[in-house]
């Protein structure tokens, strides 16, 4: 890893974390604008919410239907003759209530389908916006962000921001006629009764809300937790041979047992907070219930209430028990979109800083030319320390660069620059006289191939590696471009041969392999400017003369830029700068440098004699 | 479903040219996810980790077996105050107020048995996961390293996430069944003692229900997987993206992974909303279920009601009770997957806790004592990993106290099995090695761990500070102790450098250092330890001139009266050493100074002669026809 990338891994920013306390304001703009994300599929929305009134309605029917049904049982008690009729009214009250329970079914069918049609939609569309915005956000952002809390965005945020509609919205909508036709009616048929059925609703929503404030609360605090518990053990199977050769298990087993004991301490806790609320909510239910049938049981020994009546109550009581106790899943989806929202939605607003101009053009490579004209450079993240000072060198068609220095001196920075990965702070780089930042990201990019030295490979074969910027390649180029990178004969060596899958979890190369092939990939693009990033670092020197050769049939056509520390990798350029602190402090070919006995002699001294004290003494002198 | 959509892509596509060797994102086939229903050995080892807290699951299927009485009572005690204690007109308030009490006493007890249980099942599900989770970690720590070897590290995080935490699942919820079980009996029983004909016909709406799950199923389990796969394959997919950044803006692939992101994350879509539709279609029919059964009790039992041959109360009872009984069915079908999923993932936990340690204490072992004299020695050592290919054949040398041996060698001659034999990370097939004047096989791990201090080509390091990790091998070293060994290696500059210097967190892996001063914390670490011998795999490639300097001058400070054995690479580390042994093909062929081996003309002069600044910088080719060469 360069040192760049150790400065700027140092400072990791807070952008995304800072929303974590969003103001009412803000939050409310939030669920507006998620909102307005779940009505961009009218039909779907629409239904779903109609559904839910009419799924609701239903609902609050079969209750009363009940009581009229228990109420016309008692008809023959009261007077004689009309034993016919409430037989009747006992048949239309069945089929009521099967057509009652009929359609709520294919209405909540309705209501749920729709309104989980509509999440998946939009997490549908957030996917594809969050991917595309990922992809490309430029490299200053996604130094300054740590990959994992991205993918938290992407996965995690995504979620609750895609379950709003379903657990907050159609939930809302649903709680809201239950509980508030639900006590209309209970109150109008009797107000002391419908009180006290109602008794418990302010209750357990408060409780229910408060737990599942507190559950999720918790629930982060144990995810941070067992994270660390991953990491422990990841780190110690991983790293296996550390801790059996320093004989570490006990320590590691105590790490394990602290990180461990945390989580299951916050798991124990999370267990007490779900059981002890759930009980009480229950239990002020059932009072609730015990002091309907007492009330009401007086008023039916009293008269003034039918035993249909009381029935009706109870099971009114038993249908708003759950939407009731959801009351806290509603309060805590809301709180989740908000915040998931905030981060979610800042991601997606967010400037990508390295795009197109307005009026870019296609770059236009003739000569092949490449200029840096007085080049200043330095990372967004620290704005003061300046990492390239008025770089200035031209390269033609046909030649190759070297570029040397100690670590931290640019030279990994400045070829980042070319293909734009990172805007000058001052002065300008030109292909052909035309300036990179006027021209458009995707020819430029096409024209430039940067071979890195910590090459990312993907979990792919490693035909579709080698052609990953020319997915359209035919076979024939695929193999000359392995050739060329001395990657082919192991390739054909491989049991499945191109077809075999490297990366993240396929066969593992090595570090040369890794490098070869992400040469043999850069060979692809046919680029007009090649850059190897110490990318043959992990490639002993023979292979690297190997491939050396098989370029140079190629190196006509472009220019080819070398950053190395070894310097058997560069002493062929047609020149080489020598970099410290930015600025280019020797330049010519390795002859004329060795001549003016400056740094590059001493660098060369100690490379090729290491033992020797002449090398350290020029070296540190 | 995904296929089809490929295929879709494939025609709009359709330009002439044949699809691109493209994909995003990669699928890893996921394990055996629904193992048999029951498998007794597997519950056998699992109640192993229960049986310490048996007392509280009993108390828990006590609490169970209270709380779903309570349930069965409650409609009971409503029917008995209708039909008892609300006779209209009459003013004997007291069998009203008797079921009242008796209400109150029920939904006590139904409040302390609902606490009680889900506590205890709560937590002792949390705790057994704990114990599982720990008794493989710690095993872990014991397999052989061929074992660990060939063993991928995501694999075993799966078996010690997934599969345990499928085990706390199966655990939770196989007590709770108890209760669902005993309801669903308590329920029939029930009904059929308030009224056997009433409740026969109720219960006719049971076994539909129990039949159109058991279609239900599997279709729909099979829609819920297809979804949760799609998800983990878009999710995969985005995961790269953000990984491989850097290289898909390099060459400029955005376009193309767009439209291949596309096709997961729709076909995510499609997956999902058939899941939606699969796990919605089971509302309605219960839901009419539950009318039709409802229905029924009031035209028939409405009817008797009528003629007075049931009370009114126990009708009520029943339409109570229907409200219930569809629930048991519902979690115990889902019990059946979850124990299937469980009886994979015990399958999986016994065979990680089944992998035979290898390499144990003897029941003698000797404690090696820090005064030991530090000799390391190799006696006509056969070993290879797999016995049928030795690594190793026949090697016999001796380190002496305080002597530094470089081993040299081409790869694959047998350097670093030596280094490992050392240790003892394998055991050999024949010979002996000894430290101290010790067979290895002869002391314990512990102690022998504690006299050699190792360093390896790839420095590990741990997440945590620059502090922690020096001290690694010695938790009670003092600050001073780690600054003067981070000094004594030239790492404290640098240290002090960074943000919070000692207390610097390192990212994973020391992810923000370079391997240089990654190299450089592991020397102070290897310093740190201060053991009797140290053993050393040098970097071969990628540090810096500048770097490379300091690791020299730190290499010699580490070496400073210890026994060292240094698989070499460096012509400087190697020049300097006291002896230097040649290893090709697993044998020794050479062995003494470089002055002496210069003489000797064979093959470490000729790979001397050839100028390399490193002995890894030769091509292996050349190196064979040195070999070759020197053989003749």
């Amino acid at each position: 890893m360069s040192s760049d990338a150790t400065v700027r891994a140092a400072k990791p920013s807070a952008s995304l974390a800072l929303v974590k306390a969003a103001s009412w304001g803000k939050g409310f703009s939030i669920l507006t604008r998620i909102t307005v994300m779940a009505f961009r599929h009218p039909w779907q929305a629409s239904f779903a919410i109609g559904a839910t009134l009419v799924a609701s309605a239903f609902q609050l029917m079969i209750p009363q239907l009940l009581g009229r049904a228990v109420d016309s049982t008692q008809v023959v008690l009261k007077g004689g003759d009309a034993g016919q009729m409430a037989q009747d009214t006992l048949l239309t009250t069945a089929l009521m209530l099967l057509g009652a329970s009929v359609l709520r079914g294919l209405f909540t069918l309705v209501q749920n389908y729709y309104s989980e049609a509509v999440g998946h939609h939009m997490g549908y569309r957030l996917r594809l916006a969050c991917y595309e915005k990922i992809q490309r956000l430029s490299f200053s952002f996604h130094d300054s962000m740590h990959s994992g809390d991205l993918i938290t965005v992407g996965l995690l945020d995504l979620e609750g921001v895609r379950m709003y509609f379903s657990t907050a919205l159609v939930r809302m909508v649903l709680l809201t006629v239950l509980i508030g036709l639900g006590a209309y009616l209970l109150l109008s048929t009797d107000i002391v009764l419908g009180l006290l059925a109602l008794s418990f609703v302010p209750f357990v929503g408060w409780r229910s809300s408060v737990a599942q404030l507190k559950l999720r609360a918790t629930w982060l605090e144990l995810q941070d937790r067992l994270s660390v518990l991953t990491r422990v053990m990841e780190e110690n199977l991983g790293g296996t041979r550390v801790v059996r050769a320093f004989a570490a298990h006990e320590h590691e087993l105590e790490k394990f047992d602290i990180a461990s004991k945390n989580a299951v301490e916050l798991a124990h806790q999370r267990v007490g907070i779900r059981v002890s609320n759930t009980s009480a909510m229950t239990l002020s239910f059932f009072i609730a219930m015990g002091l309907v049938l007492w009330v009401g049981g007086a008023k039916v020994m009293a008269g003034t209430m039918t035993v249909g009546t009381l029935t009706a109550f109870l099971t009114f009581m038993t249908i708003l028990q759950m939407p009731v106790r959801q009351l806290g899943l509603m309060v805590n989806a809301f709180a989740r979109a908000s915040t998931c929202g905030a981060r979610l939605f800042e991601l997606l607003d967010l400037d990508i800083a390295i795009k197109d101009e307005k009026d870019a053009e296609t770059l236009k490579v003739t000569d092949g030319t490449l200029r840096f004209e007085n080049v200043d450079f330095a990372y967004p993240s620290s704005p003061d320390l300046k990492v390239l000072a008025g770089v200035s060198f031209e390269a033609k068609r046909g030649e190759t660069i070297g570029i040397v220095g100690p670590p931290g001196s640019g030279k990994s920075t400045l070829a980042h620059l070319i293909p734009r990965f990172y805007d000058t702070t001052a002065g300008r780089i030109t292909i052909d006289g035309q300036d990179i930042r006027h021209t458009t990201l995707q020819s430029l990019r096409r024209s430039i191939a940067v071979v890195q030295q910590d090459s990312f490979l993907f979990t792919t074969t490693i035909e579709n590696n080698i052609a990953y910027g020319d997915p359209w390649a035919k076979e024939t180029h695929i193999e000359r471009a392995s050739e060329s990178a001395q990657l082919h004969n192991y390739v054909l060596g491989l049991p499945t041969g191109y077809d075999t899958v490297v990366g993240e979890r396929g066969v593992s190369l090595s570090g040369g392999q890794r490098q070869r092939l992400s040469i043999a990939r850069a060979l692809m693009l046919k680029p007009a400017v090649m850059v190897f990033d110490d990318s043959t670092a992990a490639i002993d020197a023979g292979t690297e003369s190997r491939i050396r050769s098989a370029m140079r049939k190629y190196a006509s056509d472009r220019v080819t830029i070398i950053v190395a520390h070894r310097l058997s990798s560069l002493m062929h350029a047609d020149r080489i700068l020598f970099m410290e602190d930015g600025r280019i402090v020797e330049s010519g070919t390795h002859d004329q440098l060795l001549k003016a006995d400056g740094r590059y002699r001493a660098l060369y001294d100690l490379q090729v004699r290491p033992g020797d004290d002449l090398g350290h003494d020029a070296l540190t002198a | 479903m995904a296929e089809e959509l490929e295929t879709e892509r494939h025609d709009v596509r359709d330009d002439g040219r044949r699809p691109p060797r493209a994909v995003v994102g990669s699928h890893r086939i996921e394990e055996e996810i629904f193992g048999k229903l029951f498998d007794s050995n597997i519950v056998r080892r699992i109640w192993a980790f229960v049986h310490p807290y048996r007392s509280k699951i009993y108390w828990a299927v006590a609490a169970v077996l209270c709380f779903t009485a309570m349930q069965l009572a409650i409609p009971l005690i409503i029917r008995h105050a209708i039909d008892k204690g609300m006779q209209e007109g009459s003013l004997d308030h007291g069998v009203l107020t008797g079921s009242i009490i008796v209400f109150a006493v029920a939904i006590l007890i139904n409040f302390a048995a609902s606490y009680a249980q889900e506590m205890l099942v709560g937590g002792v599900a949390e705790d057994v996961l704990f114990d599982i989770r720990r008794a493989m970690f710690s095993h872990l720590q014991r397999v052989s390293l061929s074992w660990m070897d060939k063993t991928e590290v995501g694999r075993l995080m799966s078996r010690l996430q997934g599969d345990v935490n499928s085990m706390q699942e199966f655990l939770e919820t196989s007590v709770l069944s108890v209760g669902d079980i005993t309801l669903l009996f308590g329920i029939v029983v029930v009904m059929l003692t308030l009224d056997f004909k009433l409740g026969l016909l109720t219960l006719s709406a049971l076994p539909v229900l129990f039949i159109v799950r058991i279609f239900w199923l599997p279709r729909a389990r099979k829609s819920f997987m297809a979804a949760h796969e799609t998800n983990s394959i878009a999710n995969g997919a985005l995961a790269e993206a953000i990984h491989g950044v850097r290289a898909v803006q390099g060459m400029d692939r955005q376009a193309v992974n767009f439209m291949l992101y596309d096709d997961k994350a729709r076909a995510n879509l499609t997956t999902h909303l058939r899941a939606a539709k699969f796990a919605q279609v089971m509302v309605p029919i219960v839901d009419s279920l539950t009318g039709f059964a409802m229905a029924l009790v009031i035209v028939v039992g409405g009817a008797r009601v009528l003629n007075q041959a049931l009370d009114v109360g126990v009708m009520v009872a029943f339409l109570f009770y229907i409200q219930r009984f569809f629930d048991p069915i519902r979690s115990l079908t889902l019990q059946y997957s979850v124990m299937q999923r469980a009886m994979a993932s015990g399958q999986r936990l016994t065979e990680v806790l089944d992998v035979p340690v290898d390499i144990k204490d003897a029941p003698d072992a000797k404690t090696l004592s820090a005064d030991m004299d530090g000799s390391v020695e190799f006696k006509n050592v056969v070993f290879g990993y797999n016995p049928k290919h030795p690594v190793l054949k026949n090697v016999s040398f001796r380190v002496n106290p305080g002597e530094t041996v470089a081993l040299v060698g081409p790869t694959g001659s047998g350097k670093s099995s030596c280094m490992s034999l050392i240790h003892r990370f394998y055991d050999v097939q024949q010979g002996e090695v000894l430290v101290g004047g010790h067979d290895v096989r002869d002391l314990t791990q512990d102690s022998l761990g504690r006299q050699i201090a190792m360093v390896l080509q790839e420095p590990f390091l741990f997440t945590g500070t620059v502090f922690e990790n020096i001290r690694y091998h010695k938790a009670d070293a003092t600050r001073d102790e780690v600054i003067e060994a981070a000094k004594a290696v030239g790492a404290h500059d640098f240290i002090m450098r960074m943000a919070d210097g000692y207390e610097t967190v390192l990212g994973q892996r020391g992810g923000n250092l370079s391997l240089g001063q990654r190299q450089l914390i592991s020397f102070a670490r290897a310093l740190v330890a201060d053991a009797k011998i140290l053993v050393l795999d040098e970097a071969t490639a990628n540090i810096d001139s500048y770097t490379e300097m300091l690791i020299q001058k730190a290499l010699v400070k580490l070496l400073e009266g210890r026994t060292g054995l240094v698989i070499a690479h460096r012509l400087a580390t190697i020049r300097e050493a006291d002896r230097i042994i040649v290893l090709q093909n697993g044998e020794l062929i050479e062995s003494g100074n470089h002055r002496e081996l210069m003489k000797n003309d064979r093959l470490y002069s000729k790979l001397y002669n050839l100028n390399y600044s490193s002995f890894d910088d030769i091509p292996d080719d050349v190196v064979e026809e040195a070999a070759v060469e020197q053989a003749t």
